[in-house]
């Protein structure tokens, strides 16, 4: 694609009034005058994911005259983190990047804030909840936008037939497809019912996959208990806050469940819970829908036994473990409105909507107009099993750590502070106050500057 | 003439290392500089003693059974006519032509959380199966049977070289003073292989001190720490945690480590040859 030298100034002259007066107003029309524009994308695993994206952005840097250049930067091995990293201190590389769920946060001073852009999309899509607020915006500004790829819920997915069988529970019935969820059924649904259910499934020999090693999924699903029984590590000012009643009920809950659970989940990585599921072996795990689209592929009689669902309910509500992806745009960008335009292209509900159906319904826009897609009622096997996989009201989108300020909340998520607690009064045979009186030291550790 | 080998130095060896020092003495946003304070922070650190402690017993523990391996395995080949022993050169050298972190995932598998290859054999002799990465102990086992494993070759061919650089007339003037198997091990190979013993036991302590792939590969530093190494806590701290200085701090406490250690042996290496 032929490009010349893009000048900014004489861009936003020419383009002014037209930005003013369309929320999604053309980035630029002249021929040849728009540059170029690094991006780095996360490497979806659903295959065709990246795909759609592509065709997107190539469709939009035809008509703006921009000369695009993609890369996919997969998180296996961290490399989209080593890239954050080295791209921040050679103050050069791509423009627009996508930024893990904590990296807005690492990397605000060093990101071009994008309010504008978040006002029009908000404005387009729908509010979006505290989390976001709390992950993207920072000094007041919006450092990232939400990005669709790779937007996780993780709540539980687990054995219809399973279940019934073992422990009583018709999750179909609790949450079924097409409707609202049973509303005696889904306020049964509460930690306390998933720790009997859990004793049953394990007695019959299926018992739960919930990890409890040092990963995002491990972490993600200690974060949901945690949250919906109001135990906080860290509080919002930067308090440590570990040793409380809310900590200790929690860990006393753990040390019930834990002996349910298979013995070496304290190993457990990220694939362990998925292998758990497609194998036949468990009759639960929390995870979003990839297990359940490698059992469709792999094991189609599993895969018809699966039903995604929301978390069980704790004192202080329904906690969804959400795990975003953000899109933002570093300062050192020599094209920075270009990329303000991409993120706007590449944002709409069409977009979006194509985004989440590519992803077979795996990815979890942020915005609360765009959780209504046909994608999640109509994949299957068994139809709707994803029915239930967005967020719906009433339930709250939350992630370990919070609220402590995010670079704490940061450490303590990525030090998996919250499992290692569990496995030392669990597996280690530790007294609840000695993981807290660690915890609480690790905690004043992360308060560092 | 020392041009190109000062500018290797300079641009390869002294500005990395200058700059892993400065980014050390810097605060977690790397605005501020303070010093030693991310090494007496780490001091008070409970978990930074552990992997002090499990890096030791790490890098101690594979040394010595990879030097013992690759000793008796050298004897072994060297003992083969020559004419066959190309092929069990060639073999024996596989685990450690394989990238160590391909050769892992291989291994990973076999040690699976819950599809592990050889539970599956043990429970087919009727015997419980280990939890093998969930429980520290065996984890630690893990990771230290992959290194050797990977290493042994290493130090099987260099003290198969140093085997076949003894003069066989040594051999024979010990057997013709009446010694035995035993004496002539002692008194004539490993006065002769003491030096490449001491060269190769030092590379192999600085390359296993430095291991990352084989633990974060295997159990990426769990369960609960315990199985982290400098290398695999410092890429936690520094990459996954965002925060660089406290990551460079780690790595750097590996070279006084093996800066004392490497002086020690290549002093004694030195006064030998000086003696010679």
């Amino acid at each position: 694609m032929a490009t010349r030298k893009f000048n900014r100034r004489r861009f936003l002259k020419a383009t002014a009034a037209a930005s003013t007066t369309a929320v999604f107003a053309p980035y630029i029309s002249t021929s040849h005058a728009a540059g170029k524009l690094e991006v780095g994308f996360w490497d979806h695993w659903v295959p065709g994911g990246n795909d759609v994206l592509t065709k997107m952005c190539n469709e939009w840097a035809a008509k703006e005259k921009v000369e695009i250049k993609i890369d996919y930067i997969p998180s296996q091995g961290n490399k989209n983190l080593l890239t954050i990293a080295a791209e921040s201190q050679a103050k050069s590389g791509h423009d627009m990047l996508a930024f893990p769920t904590w990296w807005p946060a690492d990397k605000a001073k060093e990101l071009e804030p994008v309010d504008d852009v978040m006002k029009d999309l908000i404005s387009a899509n729908g509010t979006v909840s505290p989390l976001m607020e709390y992950l993207g915006k920072h000094g007041g500004n919006w450092v990232a936008i939400p990005a669709t790829p790779g937007s996780q819920i993780k709540g539980p997915c687990g054995r219809i037939d399973l279940f019934k069988q073992h422990a009583g529970i018709d999750i179909q019935k609790m949450y079924p497809a097409g409707a609202p969820p049973d509303k005696a059924l889904s306020d049964s649904w509460t930690w306390d019912t998933f720790l009997v259910a859990a004793e049953k499934c394990h007695k019959a020999g299926s018992p739960f996959g919930i990890g409890l090693g040092g990963t995002t999924d491990s972490v993600d699903s200690m974060g949901a208990l945690f949250g919906s029984y109001g135990a906080e590590l860290v509080d919002a000012k930067g308090n440590i806050t570990v040793n409380s009643d809310a900590v200790k009920q929690v860990l006393e809950y753990m040390k019930k469940l834990v002996p349910f659970l298979p013995p070496d989940v304290f190993a457990w990585d990220d694939a362990s819970n998925n292998k758990w599921l497609v194998s036949g072996k468990g009759a639960l795990i929390m995870n979003p829908p990839s297990a359940w689209a490698v059992a469709k592929r792999d094991a189609v009689k599993v895969a018809e036994q699966l039903w995604t669902f929301p978390t069980p309910r704790g004192p202080k509500g329904r906690y969804q473990p959400y795990l975003p992806f953000f899109w933002g745009i570093w300062k050192f960008s020599k094209n920075k409105s270009a990329a303000k335009s991409l993120m706007r292209h590449i944002s709409t509900r069409s977009a979006v909507e194509k985004m989440v159906a590519a992803s077979q319904g795996y990815d979890i826009p942020a915005f609360s107009k765009l959780n209504d897609f046909k994608t999640w009622a109509e994949e299957g096997p068994p139809k709707g099993t994803l029915y239930n996989y967005p967020p719906k009201p009433g339930q709250i989108l939350s992630i370990s750590a919070f609220p402590a300020p995010p670079k704490i909340a940061a450490q303590i998520y990525t030090q998996a502070i919250t499992t290692k607690m569990v496995a030392k009064c669990t597996q280690g045979g530790e007294s609840i106050d000695k993981a807290i009186a660690w915890a609480a030291s690790e905690l004043q550790g992360f308060m560092r500057s | 003439m020392a041009l190109p080998l000062i500018l290797i130095i300079v641009l390869l060896v002294g500005y990395p290392a200058l700059f892993s020092i400065h980014m050390a003495t810097l605060n977690k946003s790397m605005e501020r500089f303070v010093g030693f304070e991310n090494f007496t922070f780490l001091f008070s650190r409970e978990t930074f003693w552990m992997v002090v402690r499990q890096s030791v017993v790490f890098a101690v523990t594979a040394v010595v059974f990879k030097a013992l391996i690759g000793f008796c395995v050298a004897h072994f080949v060297h003992n083969i006519p020559a004419k066959g022993q190309r092929k069990w050169r060639g073999m024996l050298l596989v685990p450690w032509v394989i990238p160590p972190a391909m050769s892992t995932l291989a291994w990973l598998w076999l040690f699976d959380p819950s599809y592990s290859a050889f539970n599956w054999i043990l429970e087919g002799v009727g015997i419980a199966p280990v939890n093998w990465l969930g429980d520290p102990n065996w984890a630690r086992f893990a990771v230290i049977l992959v290194n050797v494993w990977f290493g042994a070759p290493f130090f099987m061919i260099m003290y198969l070289a140093a085997l076949k650089s003894v003069p066989e007339q040594l051999y024979e003037a010990a057997a013709i003073d009446g010694a035995n198997w035993w004496q002539k091990l002692w008194y004539v190979t490993l006065p002769m292989m003491r030096n490449i013993i001491a060269i190769t036991v030092l590379f192999s302590l600085i390359v296993t001190f430095a291991n990352f792939d084989i633990v974060r590969v295997l159990t990426a530093g769990g369960p609960v720490d315990q199985t982290h190494v400098f290398a695999t806590w410092a890429f936690k701290l520094g990459i996954e945690s965002s925060d660089l200085p406290l990551g460079a701090a780690v790595s750097l406490f590996m070279f006084p480590i093996l800066a004392i250690a490497a002086i020690f042996i290549l002093r004694d290496i030195n006064q030998r040859g000086n003696e010679a």
